[in-house]
């Protein structure tokens, strides 16, 4: 098990290594100007440097993600079952919900802003609004997929639509939510991030959007791409928790059995 | 083949006597469907109280349709289906009906255990009392010991056997079996159908049991219907002349051969 990760790891590790060198070999030889480019070692060094300032606000960023993320997860699993209750329903709504994945974030950010005020409420509604649909999309598709056999098995035994609901349809779509968790996860850090950029201004501790705008306009770009890394390392923080949650509750019955 | 349990202390809830099956009488029922396929062509049956009885036809005829509407799955066009039950047993039962498909469609995030109690947790038993039925009826089909297992840990013949605990776990008055070991091999399905001719004989009730095979439906039946193509009617309906016992042997005795050389003249010429 952990031979078979370090052997699995090994090739995208050594790949990585790779690029990291050639990097830092074509900056230094050009002479790339390090607020255009910094080498890989400047990246390290402000990382290692700055380590407390990158913690704290990526701690910012993810309780604010980690509220959105929530939210979606409730508001998008209870969304689906309110959809999928009846088909009328379905058609007159399911559309708007299409909405929320058009939506163009940055340009709703100030709405948010208006209406929560600057700050984590804001920045947490950027998240959730960001990574909503995929969990109402995928829950939907997986109450739809009950197989046929099941209903009528639980309509000859007489069971109720909330018996139904529990015992079967939610169940029977735990797969399918944690599809759809899993990319709200990874969605809900890209929309904190945005949101910040727009709404992240408040008292307190700076969030890592925060940190890349004000590192931009001290043209500190190795401070830049440390907080970038930071952000992406923490969606996939996020991806890897709920992954890891899904594979332990769905591991005893996910080889298919029907 | 796994050996049957002893007929273990009877369940808290109050059982019926045994070898009370519910009568079926099916009157003229035609079924087509919303778009035009006709399925059933007045189909007239009248199957006793107890017996076992096999639905064969060409495939697409009409079988299913006519087990869904017995169960009350879906509904005649015209003509109805009357269930009878069996005097003194009349309101005791509130789901004298079971069904057993052609897989086992079990819960795969639920135990063998849990899965066999769905029935009378559906229809409101208490955990104790349903978990002792359920354990009683598992150990009735050989898993007494698979009732932790979860269904993904089990063989295909073990969770079609999951499947038949669960349709008895509320102790029914009726079984209706579409097609229910038709995809587990040869060895495994003799083996059930033994199994399935034990548990009939100790608890008595209607079975109606679909099946492509012939030799499977002479061997478990004591009465074949054999129903034309589509739209199904009823083209035979008879009793086996063959001794209630049913041994392996059976099957290789000329007395079983022409039961199922009649069927199998009957199913051709009766579709055409
Ligand atoms: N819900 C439905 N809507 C429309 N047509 C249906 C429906 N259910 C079944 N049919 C049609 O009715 C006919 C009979 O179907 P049914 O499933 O009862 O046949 P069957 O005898 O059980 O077939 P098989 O032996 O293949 O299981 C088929 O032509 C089928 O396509
Ligand atoms: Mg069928």
């Amino acid at each position: 098990m952990v031979r078979g990760l370090l052997l699995r790891s090994f090739p995208p590790l050594v790949a990585l290594c790779a690029l990291l060198a050639l990097w830092e070999v074509l900056v230094r030889a050009f002479g790339v100007r390090a607020f255009l480019l910094p080498p890989p070692s400047a990246v390290f060094a402000t990382g290692v440097r700055d380590a407390g300032q990158l913690a704290s606000s990526a701690w910012v960023t993810a309780e604010a993600a980690l509220i959105g993320f929530g939210l979606s997860a409730v508001a998008g699993v209870l969304g689906a079952v309110v959809l999928a209750s009846s088909r009328l329903l379905e058609r007159a709504l399911y559309p708007y919900t299409i909405f929320l994945q058009t939506v163009p974030i940055v340009a709703v950010a100030p709405l948010l802003v208006l209406w929560f005020g600057p700050g984590q409420r804001a920045v947490a509604a950027s998240a959730f609004i960001v990574s909503v649909f995929p969990v109402i999309a995928n829950t939907l598709s997986g109450l739809r997929s009950v197989e046929p056999a099941l209903r009528d098995l639980f309509r000859l035994y007489g069971a109720r639509r909330l018996a139904t609901l529990l015992k079967l349809e939610l169940p029977g779509a735990l797969p399918h939510i944690f599809t759809g968790l899993r990319i709200a996860s990874g969605l809900a850090v890209i929309g904190a991030i945005v949101g910040e950029f727009v709404a992240g201004f408040s008292e307190g501790t700076a969030g890592l959007g925060i940190l890349v705008l004000a590192a931009y306009r001290q043209l500190r770009t190795d401070l830049m791409f440390a907080a970038v890394l930071c952000a992406s390392g923490l969606g996939i923080v996020l991806f890897g928790v709920v992954s890891l949650a899904g594979a332990r509750l769905l591991r005893r019955w996910h080889p298919s059995a029907s | 083949m796994t050996p049957l349990a002893s007929v273990p202390a009877p369940p808290a809830t109050p059982a019926p006597s045994l070898g009370s099956g519910i009568r079926v009488r099916v009157a003229r029922v035609h079924r087509t469907f919303p778009g035009g396929v006709e399925a059933l062509d007045g189909v007239e049956l009248d199957i006793t109280p107890g017996s076992f009885v096999a639905l064969v036809g060409p495939s697409g005829c009409g079988k299913s349709t006519l087990l869904r509407i017995i169960a009350g799955l879906d509904e005649a066009t015209s003509g109805g289906v009357e269930l009878v039950p069996a005097v003194g047993q009349a309101e005791a039962w509130r789901a004298p009906i079971a069904y057993v498909f052609q897989d086992a469609h079990l819960l795969p995030w639920r135990s063998v255990l849990d899965n066999a109690a769905l029935p009378l947790e559906l229809s409101g038993v208490s955990r104790s009392e349903r978990e002792a039925a359920a354990r009683q009826v598992l150990a009735q089909v050989g898993l007494g010991d698979f009732t932790a297992r979860y269904p993904a840990e089990l063989s295909g013949g073990m969770r079609m056997r999951v499947s038949l605990a669960r349709a008895l776990v509320t102790r029914p008055r009726l079984l209706l079996m579409d097609e229910p070991f038709a995809a587990v091999d040869e060895l495994t399905r003799g083996r059930l159908d033994d199994q399935l001719r034990a548990l009939w004989h100790e608890l008595g009730m209607t079975v109606l049991f679909v099946t492509h095979s012939l030799s499977e439906a002479a061997w478990l039946a004591e009465r074949v219907v054999v129903f034309s193509r589509r739209p199904a009617r009823v083209v035979r309906d008879r009793a086996l002349e063959l001794p209630r016992e049913r041994t392996a042997a059976l099957r290789l005795e000329p007395a079983f051969a022409r039961e199922v050389q009649v069927l199998s003249e009957v199913l051709e010429r009766g579709g055409g």
